[in-house]
């Protein structure tokens, strides 16, 4: 059948299976846990992000208030929903792979892809918005109030922390799309779907960063608004 | 062989959640609650992303040891860098 002594080892071969690894049980388990060292790594970027947040926020946090007023809570209401259905379309994906349907599996990529850009989308448009209101540190930032340094520095986190997750986001989609093109030539299946997992587990921790930046960012004003 | 197949149900099921979570949240930042405010909307984003760990990520299903020690050490590095960096500002008062 072919020249390469590994196919002389094993009875049957998926093309799938790399050379150093015994089976695909092993390689999987090899690539979930690179996955969550990539993902670990990950978490410590962020997390000095959110540090950065908290120690400011303890610090200044009447700016803090005072920034997150310039947050529009609708926007960012609709994009945590809008990030939550395409986390639910992408663990579809993941066990349509699974389970063989090769057709679904396409289908809820090109679904978590289009929620993915629909966030992107209004993010842009919320970008624009604060970039009208001179709301950019730096290069056009001017603020009627008190404390416009601090309210300013907020808005340095606000771009920073939103602008990485954006990033992500971006990535994400590109991903995404890679995956649902291989996926549509039938590259996976039950046997072997690696790459439609750790994309998987990667959108799902972009999500998360959202789950907290919601809140952190949009939700701080209201609270005190009495 | 290969990873746990989850019924599509659990999926939908914690995908409602996630989103009565998300209401309650921006309905309850509308609320004053003083101090307890921001508490309240960390334990409800911790909630939500507890649940995306453990079934949207499949962590609940995860099999491999050291892949679970990856994850918890993961959480553990993220608790030492914000818990012991805060800890430096909060005690400052009593310098």
């Amino acid at each position: 059948m072919s020249d390469s002594p590994m196919v002389v080892t094993h009875d049957e071969v998926n093309p799938a299976l790399r050379h150093h690894f015994a089976d695909l049980e092993q390689q999987r388990e090899a690539s979930e846990f690179g996955m969550w060292v990539f993902l670990a790594t990950e978490i410590m970027f962020f997390g000095g992000l959110f540090l950065a947040y908290m120690v400011y926020r303890y610090l200044y946090y009447s700016a803090w208030v005072a920034g997150s007023e310039a947050m529009d809570f609708w926007w960012g209401t609709i994009n945590t929903a809008v990030l939550i259905c395409s986390s639910l379309t992408m663990a579809l994906a993941v066990r349509s792979a699974q389970v063989g349907q090769r057709k679904l599996l396409v289908m809820f990529l090109i679904v978590t892809m289009l929620l993915g850009c629909v966030f992107l989308g209004i993010k842009a448009v919320e970008y624009q918005g604060h970039w009208k209101e001179h709301q950019f540190p730096g290069l056009n930032f001017h603020f009627e109030g008190p404390d416009p340094q601090h309210v300013e520095l907020f808005f340095c986190l606000y771009w920073g922390m939103t602008g990485f997750h954006a990033l992500h986001m971006v990535i994400g989609v590109v991903l995404v799309s890679i995956i649902a093109f291989f996926g549509w030539r039938g590259r996976y299946g039950p046997e072997y779907y690696n790459p439609v997992e750790n994309t998987g587990l990667y959108w799902h921790f972009v999500d998360i960063v959202w789950i907290y930046l919601y809140p952190l960012l949009y939700l701080i004003s209201h609270q005190h608004s009495h | 062989m290969a990873g746990h197949i989850v019924p599509k149900r659990t999926y939908v099921a914690v995908w409602i959640t996630l989103m009565i979570l998300t209401a309650v949240t921006a309905a309850v930042s509308r609320i004053d609650l003083r101090h307890a405010s921001a508490a309240v909307a960390l334990i409800i984003a911790t909630t939500k992303a507890l649940l995306v760990i453990l079934f949207f990520m499949g962590v609940k299903y995860v099999s491999q040891r050291m892949t679970i020690v990856m994850i918890v050490a993961a959480f553990f590095w993220l608790g030492i860098l914000l818990v012991l960096s805060m800890l430096d500002y909060v005690s400052q008062a009593w310098r």
